[in-house]
């Protein structure tokens, strides 16, 4: 007897049109070093606030989120990945754990993991977050701060930071220079 | 300690906190470098920057340093600052404003401009990186954004700036992407000024007064580095 293994039922509908497919991989909330083999199940839907759709107020959830969108007020993610749609337009403060931006975002970004602006991605507010990730061709205008709270209020200084601590207060240099002298591919003046 | 003890004492500080690198040097200040994996690193020049390594060490002595950039946001330059430097980055880009009002022909209100462009507060910053910005300014803009940077410093804070040595009329800005403490990679793209400034030391001089000269170098290419450092107020 010759066991055959049943074929699954394959999909007889048109296949998805690729202009409407996502232009980016979306980042799920395992994080961004994910290995590629471990992608989610798919029939694990991801949020997705769509290209029409306008928010006023507090948006708040326990999952992966893609706004395409425009959503103006706060954005809390706390545990979860954002994503903003290239053709997303934000006007929020935003947490999440990881933030992602192809589109718009005015507004201050907190990550407790990363956040990455993508080429042509536009971010104007501060960040604060471990990792930042910026790419040739977006934008951003704010600060950023990556230093973790809780390690700069308890910061000990390292032996290296202890050492060069030494240069902390060298000797100003007279405002007439000093006499000229040639390294090797720098001329002292 | 003199300045050459100083030096070595540095360069061997700043390699205990940066990765290794063996540069060999090309002669004309140029440094040679094995291109990055995934990096299009191939045309563009690395040159040394001691002044850059010094600037770093400063910023780095300084607990919960806040730095301002007046150039474009560069990520890398905002990982090796943000994780390896630790400090907070404000990100100016004033070549975008000096385009901006070239565009708009609007160049002649650029004092007025710098003069309310930042937000930060008296005194609320440990460093900023200049760039070459002022050999694109005119000297009342020049004037206005030295004000501003003096006024923002911190006592002890820093300055590192880039004056070129010539005037041209390439309509190119140039990116300095940070390689590593005394290596910067130049990467250059179109803009709507020329370098049209030059500076001379004593108007340099004149333009920080009040701010002490920390150091200055003048490489080859005729272009000079110089750290400047805000004294501590009696």
């Amino acid at each position: 007897m010759v066991w055959k293994r049943e074929e699954p039922l394959r999909p007889t509908s048109v296949p998805v049109n690729p202009v409407q497919a996502p232009s980016y991989p979306p980042v799920l909330s395992g994080g961004f070093d994910q290995p590629q083999g471990e992608q989610r199940p798919m029939n694990e839907e991801l949020a997705s606030i769509g290209k029409s759709i306008v928010i006023n107020g507090e948006l708040s959830g326990s999952e992966d989120l893609t706004i395409e969108g425009q959503v103006e007020g706060k954005i809390e993610l706390r545990d979860h990945v954002l994503t903003v749609g290239s053709n997303g337009r934000i006007k929020a403060q935003v947490s999440a754990k990881a933030i992602v931006v192809f589109g718009q975002v005015t507004g201050n970004l907190t990550a407790s993991e990363k956040v990455d602006i993508k080429e042509n991605g536009s971010v104007d507010g501060d960040i604060v977050a471990p990792r930042v990730a910026i790419a040739d061709g977006s934008h951003f205008r704010g600060s950023i701060d990556m230093q973790r709270k809780e390690q700069s209020s308890s910061k000990q200084p390292s032996s290296v930071e202890r050492t060069l601590g030494a240069f902390s207060k060298p000797e100003p240099k007279p405002s007439v220079p000093p006499a000229t002298s040639v390294t090797n591919d720098l001329i002292r003046v | 300690m003199n300045d050459r003890q100083n030096n070595g004492r540095l360069s061997g500080l700043v390699s205990r906190f940066s990765r290794p690198v063996a540069r060999p040097d090309d002669g004309n200040g140029r440094v040679v470098v094995e291109p990055r994996p995934g990096a299009a690193v191939a045309a563009e020049p690395v040159y040394s920057s001691k002044t850059l390594a010094k600037f770093l060490s400063l910023v780095f002595a300084r607990p919960a340093a806040e730095l301002v950039d007046l150039g474009p946001v560069i990520g890398t330059n905002i990982a090796f600052l943000g994780e390896r430097i630790g400090c907070k980055i404000h990100v100016e880009d004033l070549y975008a404003d000096l385009d901006r009002h070239a565009q708009e022909g609007a160049l002649d209100r650029f004092p007025e401009f710098l003069a309310g462009r930042f937000a930060l507060r008296d005194r609320s910053v440990d460093a900023v990186l200049c760039w070459d910005v002022f050999d694109y300014l005119a000297p009342a803009a020049a004037s206005a954004l030295a004000g501003e940077v003096k006024r923002m410093l911190r006592p002890e804070g820093v300055l590192l700036g880039f004056f070129g040595a010539r005037a041209s009329d390439d309509t190119r800005y140039t990116k300095y992407f940070i390689e590593d403490e005394t290596h910067l990679r130049h990467r250059f793209y179109p803009s709507a000024c020329t370098r049209r400034w030059v500076l001379q030391n004593r108007d340099i001089n004149h333009l920080f007064a009040g701010l002490e000269l920390f150091d200055s170098l003048l490489l080859k290419s005729g272009v000079r580095e110089i750290l400047f450092r805000k004294p501590i107020m009696r």
